[in-house]
């Protein structure tokens, strides 16, 4: 008898009427995208703007009124069994939606005309200027944190660790990577994400970025500082005393997309040492490069071009279109329901690189281990978007201090023996596991 | 030398595991008929729910095996020879071991029911259970669940997941209230209500209907009333699962009889985990432990004494922990429903009633005894300190923070708990 196999074609898990309705609205909004993509929206965009929106937030509130109504506690059932979240057609589907969109967005932006039409309005009040595709995508971007973020707030309302780290990446997201980047242009200044730093964002001490923005005037220098003072000093410091969540998992707009669109997909992600192998290699490659590129720029713009002569442009567009529009985008969000909503976070962001190095060798963030009271249940690796294999830890009562960690504390609120705790303690006897009394 | 382990739970892999740690050279044998690859059984619920597939549930690759030269025979042991040291295999196979080690488990209790052995009707301890579990609740409305175990209030969870209607026979008053004392076993009944299971105190099970497929179609209680229902679940315990060892020559009682050090009757043969009986069991322990702690640590020290040092198991505090539908438990040191004479006990609940903690010690010495914990986490290494060293209530209420598990931002419930306390007793607070 294969007892293992035949219980992976377990029963359909049953959405509940409201949800259905839900998924049908958010449907009907990506429906009314692709008509207004197709032109509709260059005649209404007034129309097709508010269908959109209306369409999606009411879509998702509907689909949250069940989360919020149910007891609250962990609610996982039927996870592995829906198609839309256990790689079943649903998530093919979306998957090739999201990477469809991704596609287009970086290489086709005039196919979606329509659809930035339909943003003229807003971007007119909130910016001065009309529309542009990056102008979009942060609008979808913004709404898909704030909608899902709610869902999420939902979700774990039991654990007020999630629900402040959640307000606090959609506070990040509306405030410093929407509106004020956006008054920023209408106040006639340079376009600033105050929430992005390098190495993530890393033109941002590239030469021609410092140059241009230094140029600009105050504000600019401003933000010169801003970024190298985040880059060099906060870092560090805010990593050593909380580990890298201050900011992948309360911060950072990819991770709060992760956290909140991304939640449904945590499990997706490889726990297989291999995967870990391969997570280490490449992450650490997209860090040694962006640095590479980063001094040779500098190296350059010094000679005044004369030793690489445009190469090193070159290599930067280079990285721009490999790291910063192929991985983050294309494969990092649209592959989220297929591999998780970490693929970018985990394999290819130079900054979660640097940040696990600190949290790894010099910092007081651990996951604690509660003694022996680890079942082996498995529900914390399973959760672990970041392909974490938390059980291995915890079952031999040990901390876990791993690079990769972003602090979602999702593995503690998944495990049924409270053996998890997330804290900030002090550096020494960290790496300590837990001995019995009788065994000391 | 050729260490042979039957079964493949935590004890029998943890005694593997170790043993290997310890003996880079031993040829180590682990034969197991459920499945091939070891996997948590604490986590089968959560199978059946869809929180995780088989897969998540096994704490080891595939690969770690073969690396660590543990060799997995798939097979039922029927036979032990232990004159010359043979296993006989359902499947006619023979294996000579120098050293054996029995670590079968347990299997469902069943109490001779009329009606016990009809279609969807069964216990929940195996995957091939779980398996016919999920076949006999396939699109059915009414389960009735019988016992009020841990088992039991977790299979009423799983059918709760498939919005299967649950009626919850218990024998008690109260949900576990043979374990629990009356305020905990009180709040987790009403927390059981609350998800809308219908909880039936002091209600036995009678007899099982059969329809005229020979599939259940309702019970009879010890009240007398019936209740249509398309699947029964039987969790009212289990027991060590030791039938093949008849004929053997290995005592046993309810399980395998072994000393302090695991050693049964026959030289060279040991037991452990759910399937040993102790000979002698410590004062207020159970002769036969049936936790996956107790399967783990009776490994432990048996791995120790299979290695060459001969080592005495010792259960250390007791500790242990369960979630109830949405509300974890933990205790730590012996809290029992009844207080002994000697005993005092400090009980908190929540307003919101899902909340509650309890500090028992000795009235005379005011020595602390033990905690349960509804809806908190606490510190084991704490825990075990403070009881170990004897230190008094009072100074462990006071230092509750100490030992706080919960999730970071949580409320400060150990603040509350100390308000409350200092206005009970003649503690007066230190700031
Ligand atoms: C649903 C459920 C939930 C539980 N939850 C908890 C919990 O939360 N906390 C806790 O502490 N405990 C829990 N337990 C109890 C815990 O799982 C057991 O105490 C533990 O698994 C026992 O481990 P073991 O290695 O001794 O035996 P088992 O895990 O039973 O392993 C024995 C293996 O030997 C095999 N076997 C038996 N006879 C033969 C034979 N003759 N030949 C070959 N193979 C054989 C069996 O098929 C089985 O695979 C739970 C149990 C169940 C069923
Ligand atoms: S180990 Fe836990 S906190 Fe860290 S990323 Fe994984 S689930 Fe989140
Ligand atoms: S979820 Fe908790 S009990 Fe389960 S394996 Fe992880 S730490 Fe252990």
């Amino acid at each position: 008898m294969k007892a293992e196999d035949s219980l992976s074609i377990a029963a359909p898990s049953e959405s509940h009427p409201l949800q259905k309705a839900g998924t049908t609205l958010v449907a009907l909004a990506i429906l009314s995208a692709f008509i207004a993509a197709f032109g509709a929206g260059i005649q209404y965009p007034v129309l097709f703007f508010w269908l959109i929106i209306s369409l999606s937030v009411s879509g998702g509130i509907l689909y949250s009124i069940p989360v919020y109504k149910s007891l609250a506690g962990i609610k996982n059932n039927g996870v592995m069994f829906a198609k839309s979240t256990s790689r079943g057609a649903i998530a093919w589907g979306i998957a090739i939606l999201f990477t469809g969109f991704y596609i287009i967005l970086y290489w086709f932006p005039s196919l979606l005309e329509g659809l930035i039409r339909i943003m003229d309005p807003l971007s007119y009040v909130l910016r001065g200027i009309k529309a542009d595709h990056w102008f979009l995508y942060g609008t979808f971007y913004s709404l898909a944190i704030l909608i899902m973020g709610i869902k999420f707030i939902g979700k774990y309302r039991h654990s007020r660790y999630h629900v402040i780290r959640t307000f606090s990446v959609m506070f990040f997201q509306l405030g410093f990577a929407f509106l004020i980047p956006a008054f920023l242009i209408k106040l006639n200044q340079p376009e600033f994400y105050f929430s992005y730093f390098w190495p993530l964002k890393y033109s941002y001490l590239f030469p021609n970025d410092v140059q241009s923005l230094i140029s600009s005037g105050n504000v600019g220098f401003f933000m010169v500082f801003w970024g190298a003072v985040m880059t060099f000093i906060a870092t560090p410091i805010l990593t050593y005393n909380y580990g890298k969540r201050w900011y992948c998992s309360w911060v950072c707009g990819c991770g709060g997309l992760a956290e909140t669109l991304g939640d449904p997909y945590r499990h997706l992600s490889d726990k297989s040492l291999k995967a870990w192998k391969i997570e280490r290699w490449m992450v650490y490659s997209v860090l040694v490069f962006v640095t590479v590129t980063t001094l040779l720029l500098w190296l350059n713009s010094w000679k005044g071009g004369a030793i690489l002569g445009d190469l090193s442009g070159s290599f930067a567009k280079w990285y721009g279109f490999l790291i910063g529009s192929v991985f983050s985008g294309v494969i990092g969000t649209g592959f989220y329901p297929l591999m998780g909503g970490r693929v970018w976070c985990r394999f290819g962001c130079p900054m979660a690189a640097i940040l696990g190095i600190f949290q790894r060798f010099k910092s007081k963030f651990r996951i604690t281990t509660n003694g022996g009271q680890c079942i082996s249940c498995g529900n914390c690796s399973t959760y672990c978007e970041m392909g974490i294999d938390v059980r291995a830890y915890a079952q031999k009562g040990e901390n876990v201090i791993r690079a990769s960690c972003v602090g979602c504390g999702i593995c503690a609120s998944v495990c049924p023996r409270g053996v998890l705790k997330l804290e900030n303690l002090a550096e020494e006897g960290r790496f300590d596991p837990y001995i019995r009394p009788e065994d000391k | 030398m050729h260490i042979v382990i039957i079964g493949n739970g935590i004890t029998g892999i943890t005694c593997a595991r170790n043993i290997r740690k310890a003996d880079p050279e031993a040829e180590i044998s682990v034969i197991s008929s459920e499945s091939e690859h070891f996997f948590s059984r604490t986590a089968l619920m959560y199978i059946y729910m869809g929180h995780m597939k088989y897969e998540h549930t096994k704490p080891y690759e595939d690969w770690f095996w073969k690396k660590n030269r543990i060799k997995l025979i798939r097979g039922h042991v029927r036979y032990i020879g232990t004159e010359f040291k043979t296993l006989s295999l359902v499947d006619g196979s023979m294996i000579h071991y120098s050293k054996l080690i029995i670590a079968t488990g347990s299997k469902p209790n069943k109490f001779g029911w009329p009606g016990q052995d009809l279609k969807g009707v069964q216990g929940l301890y195996s995957l091939q259970d779980l398996e016919s579990m999920n076949v006999h609740t396939s699109g059915i409305e009414h389960a009735v669940v019988v016992g009020g175990g841990l088992i039991g209030i977790e299979m009423a969870e799983m059918l709760l997941s498939r919005n299967i209607q649950v009626t919850f026979l218990v024998r008690e008053k109260a949900y576990w209230d043979n374990v629990l004392p009356a305020e905990e076993a009180s709040l987790i009944s009403r927390h059981i209500q609350k998800h809308h299971i219908n909880l039936l105190v002091e209600t036995e099970l009678k007899e099982i209907i059969s329809d005229e497929n020979g599939r259940v179609k309702s019970i009879i209680t010890s009240r007398g009333e019936e209740i249509n229902c398309q699947f029964v679940g039987l969790t009212a315990g289990v027991n060590p699962n030791i039938d093949f060892l008849k004929d053997s020559g290995i005592q046993t009682n309810k399980g395998i009889l072994v000393n302090e050090f695991l050693e049964t009757n026959i030289q060279n043969v040991f037991a452990a985990g759910d399937c040993a009986e102790f000979r002698n069991p410590k004062p207020n322990h159970p002769a036969v432990e049936q936790l996956w702690y107790t399967g783990k640590l009776q490994a432990e020290a048996l791995s120790k004494t299979i290695s060459g040092k001969r080592t005495v198991y010792e259960r250390g505090i007791w500790f242990n922990s369960a979630k109830f539908l949405d509300i974890e438990y933990q205790t730590y040191g012996l809290i029992f429903s009844k207080l002994n004479q000697d005993e005092a006990s400090f009980y908190w609940e929540h307003p919101n009633g899902q909340i509650a903690f309890r500090a028992t010690y000795k009235k005379a010495s005011r020595e602390l005894i033990g905690f349960n914990f509804l809806g908190l986490r606490f510190r084991q290494n704490v825990a075990e300190r403070w009881i170990n060293s004897k230190i008094s209530v009072d100074q462990a209420i006071r230092n509750l923070k100490e030992g706080w598990f919960d999730a970071e931002f949580s409320k400060p419930h150990y603040i509350e708990i100390l308000d409350a306390f200092s206005a009970c007793t003649d503690f007066k607070k230190v700031n």
